[in-house]
């Protein structure tokens, strides 16, 4: 493998990581101070007990996901230097705003928070707790606004032989940007909404601290609705923006070949990229894809086959993970509807119970799958239509690179099985025990 | 001064408010084997920086990012051409930060010991690579014009880019054991600030050696020599590590601990003075360089970061300064008991 492959590799490999826990980070972050603002309002116990127990939770996520994410924003310097030198106008200036404007926010109140209990009143103590969040909810918009000028660069001029920013305001307040924030944060919100509910569902099924999970749940119940709502209302503007500005994206989304009128969605398909073509096509459900990225029935959704072969992204990872993702987005509508009817009837509903307890993981898979539809589709181009990944990489030797890919491997191995070791054995042993502690 | 050496000057100073605030951190890691010899004290110790280190460490991450927005070449060529020493320092780093929030989480001494050496490797490491990198773009970095390194690993371990290494880790035990001086009593207390004394000499010869191998290995005193006033800024520092033994010997910790912040942010601010225009100097050919003239961002891009940095750096040592004000007492067993201490 060369530099370029390598390089893409130890950046997808740590930033997958990275985002097992951010979204936890962003998405508890909020019911967390949500539950300890409900503690201080109402005094009852049993928030304060719920503040401790997923707040211990959210500060074991929490450190992983901040360790993490260091080696991201170096990345761009050591594997991607091509890259850095010629968008660094735009794109660093993005990324340290995030640090001074956001990160700071949530890392000198994570140690208040910690540390503050016998210092600061209930009530600062609780407000802490949304300066945390908001903190770390900021740094995600940053970053995705610098992820999205990556998607689609706007606001620049090429000049002195590299991008210059131009238009600031146009940079983070575009359309693209928006629509991914909201995905995201939206997601988040869901994906720790499960995570209540299946740890929730864990211990209702042992008949234990019923009343503590039972509320719990309730509120990771409300959660995940909302957010799979959302994400999936937002997913159809989605749609349509990705149509209009990567539409040889969106085709690899749904393995469209042939620019088509009342283009199909065929609910099983199999891409043949060699001969551009689906090998296998079968129940066909016509004009839908028109309609999801022009929101007309007759449009004309272009095929990848009028695009040059050396500007498509991977088809067969990019449609596989879009469906994925789609299936599993339905699925979380429909469990958590089925949720709100059963809702005051938990102990009663062990179906229900089991099947969130196995879907602690689905929102993650979701995530992951995600994110492979937005970057492995956004090949190849680091920049769409600016610069392409392979013009990106630093002039470093490739033995280099394998030798931190090693490191990375080994050092987050240890990372992973540490922090989820730690979560699984706190979210086993309940409120009590984690009190008592 | 123009944008790009207001710039130049704010980068330099982003570093020396990193290597101030996580630097006592640093030092609290490195002696934590030594210092902490039971179970308590180590808590204790940890407890010390528990609740600030994780904000001190973001100065790194704004400088990394000022460095990237302002001065995107050298963001490029510094990172790329460091990229070993670099790693490692991220890799050390990574797991001194988990080591603090999972050590505590396991009643397993065989549990404690891992994070305990992490957090050991995780101080001691970024403080002598930092140091070592420093050293050595104080003394010119072997690239050339296509940004390209021409060295290994090794060749940063040379024996003035050491000198700088075992100076940074110095400079931070000081700062550390001064720090526990502050923030803890009885033995612990009583042990931490007699290795501060002891220490202190140790410093001050390497800092002397440090600053005459300079005259030798760098070009560092162009500057001052072409504007003598700018001495004074040597004088201070070395004045501020002076003053650290006087407080030392009135047991006033906070004034020591002071005196050394200021002599770090005075010993970076000696290289960066010496370095101006040099944000990233090449020992190949000085025509390679990269200046705060060739590698800065466009105007542009320099006004908005600036009404950013001007804006929300204030905010931000607002916020800290009041933080830091919330865990000035020492720390009690009270601290330690209490569930969510690391």
């Amino acid at each position: 493998m060369d530099v370029v492959m390598l390089s893409r590799l130890q950046f997808y490999a740590t930033s997958a990581f990275h985002f097992l826990f951010v979204p936890l980070t962003l998405g508890l972050s909020w019911i967390v101070a949500y539950m300890e603002t409900r503690y201080v309002r109402t005094g009852d116990e049993t928030y304060l007990a719920m503040t401790k127990f997923w707040g211990k939770i959210f500060l074991i996520n929490f450190a992983v996901g901040v360790v993490t994410g260091i080696t991201l924003e170096f990345q761009f310097g050591t594997n991607w230097s091509g890259y850095s030198a010629y968008v660094g106008d735009i794109f660093g200036s993005l990324l340290a705003i995030e640090a001074t404007a956001a990160f700071f926010l949530e890392s000198t109140f994570i140690g208040v928070w910690i540390f503050g209990w016998q210092k600061l009143s209930k009530k600062a103590h609780a407000g802490v707790a949304w300066l945390i969040a908001i903190g770390s909810n900021l740094s995600a918009v940053w970053i995705l606004i610098a992820n999205s000028w990556m998607q689609h660069p706007v606001g620049y001029t090429i000049r002195n032989g590299r991008a210059e920013l131009t238009d600031f305001f146009a940079v983070i307040t575009q359309k693209f940007a928006m629509l991914q924030i909201i995905h995201v944060l939206s997601s988040a919100i869901l994906l720790a909404g499960f995570l209540i509910m299946g740890i929730s569902a864990y211990h209702l099924l042992k008949k234990q601290h019923i009343d503590f999970f039972s509320r719990s749940f309730r509120i990771g119940l409300v959660c995940g609705l909302v957010g799979s709502l959302v994400v999936a209302v937002e997913g159809d503007f989605h749609a349509k923006d990705v149509t209009e500005k990567q539409p040889v994206k969106l085709a690899a989304m749904e393995s469209l070949w042939d620019t088509t009128r009342q283009a199909p969605i065929y609910l099983f398909a199999v891409p043949d990229e060699e001969n551009g073509r689906n090998a296998v096509e079968l129940l066909p459900i016509p004009g839908v894809l028109s309609f999801l990225g022009h929101g007309d029935f007759n449009a004309e959704v272009k095929g990848l086959n009028d695009f040059p072969r050396d500007e498509r992204p991977p088809v067969l990872p990019v449609f596989l993970a879009f469906r994925g993702m789609v299936a599993l987005g339905t699925y979380f509508i429909l469990i958590t509807l089925y949720g709100m009817l059963r809702r005051n009837k938990l102990l009663e509903s062990p179906l229900l119970l089991k099947a969130m307890l196995f879907s602690i993981p689905l929102p993650y898979l979701a995530i992951q799958l995600g994110w492979i539809v937005t970057e492995l589709g956004r090949q190849p181009w680091i920049v769409w239509g600016m610069m392409r990944t392979s013009d990106a990489a630093s002039p470093i030797a490739a033995s280099q690179v394998i030798m931190t890919l090693i490191g990375f491997t080994l050092v987050y191995s240890l990372l992973g099985f540490a922090g989820y070791y730690l979560i699984y054995k706190h979210a086993k042993q309940g409120p009590v025990a984690a009190q008592a502690a | 001064m123009d944008l790009q050496a207001i710039w130049f000057f704010l980068w330099g100073l982003l570093w020396a408010v990193f290597f101030m605030t996580d630097g006592f951190d640093f030092g609290v890691g490195t002696l934590l084997p030594f210092l902490g010899k039971t179970d308590e004290e180590k808590q204790t110790m940890i407890a010390a920086i528990g609740p600030l280190w994780d904000g001190n460490e973001v100065w790194l991450i704004s400088a990394g990012g000022v460095t990237f927005a302002a001065f995107p070449l050298v963001y490029s060529v510094m990172f790329s051409t460091l990229y070993s020493a670099l790693m490692l320092i991220l890799f050390t780093l990574i797991l001194r930060g988990v080591s603090f929030e999972f050590r505590n989480k396991v009643e397993d001494p065989r549990w404690k010991r891992l994070w305990d050496s992490c957090i050991f490797i995780g101080s001691l490491g970024p403080a002598l690579l930092f140091g070592v990198a420093f050293a050595n773009i104080f003394q010119g970095i072997p690239f050339d014009g296509d940004g390209i390194y021409h060295g290994t690993l090794l060749t940063l371990l040379n024996p003035y880019g050491l000198l700088g290494g075992v100076l940074f880790v110095l400079l931070f035990l000081e700062h550390g054991a001064l720090w526990l001086g502050i923030k803890t009593d009885g033995a612990l207390q009583a042990r931490a600030t007699r290795v501060a004394a002891m220490v202190w000499p140790v410093l001050v010869v390497t800092a002397v050696t440090f600053l005459v191998a300079s005259w030798f290995q760098t070009n560092l005193y162009a500057n001052y020599l072409a504007h003598p006033v700018l001495f004074a800024v040597i004088a201070v520092t070395v004045l501020a590590l002076l003053t650290v033994r006087v407080f030392i010997a009135r047991q006033a910790w906070f004034k020591a601990w002071f005196a050394s912040s200021l002599t770090i942010v005075g010993a970076i601010f000696y290289g960066v003075i010496g370095l101006f225009p040099n944000l990233f100097p090449s020992s190949l050919d000085p025509a390679f360089n990269l200046t705060a003239r060739n590698a800065s961002s466009s105007p542009l891009t320099l006004q908005i970061m600036l009404v950013v940095v001007i804006v929300f750096v204030p905010i931000v040592i607002a916020y800290q300064t009041w933080s830091y004000n919330l865990f000035k007492h020492k720390v009690a067993p009270a601290d330690l008991a209490h569930d969510e201490t690391y």
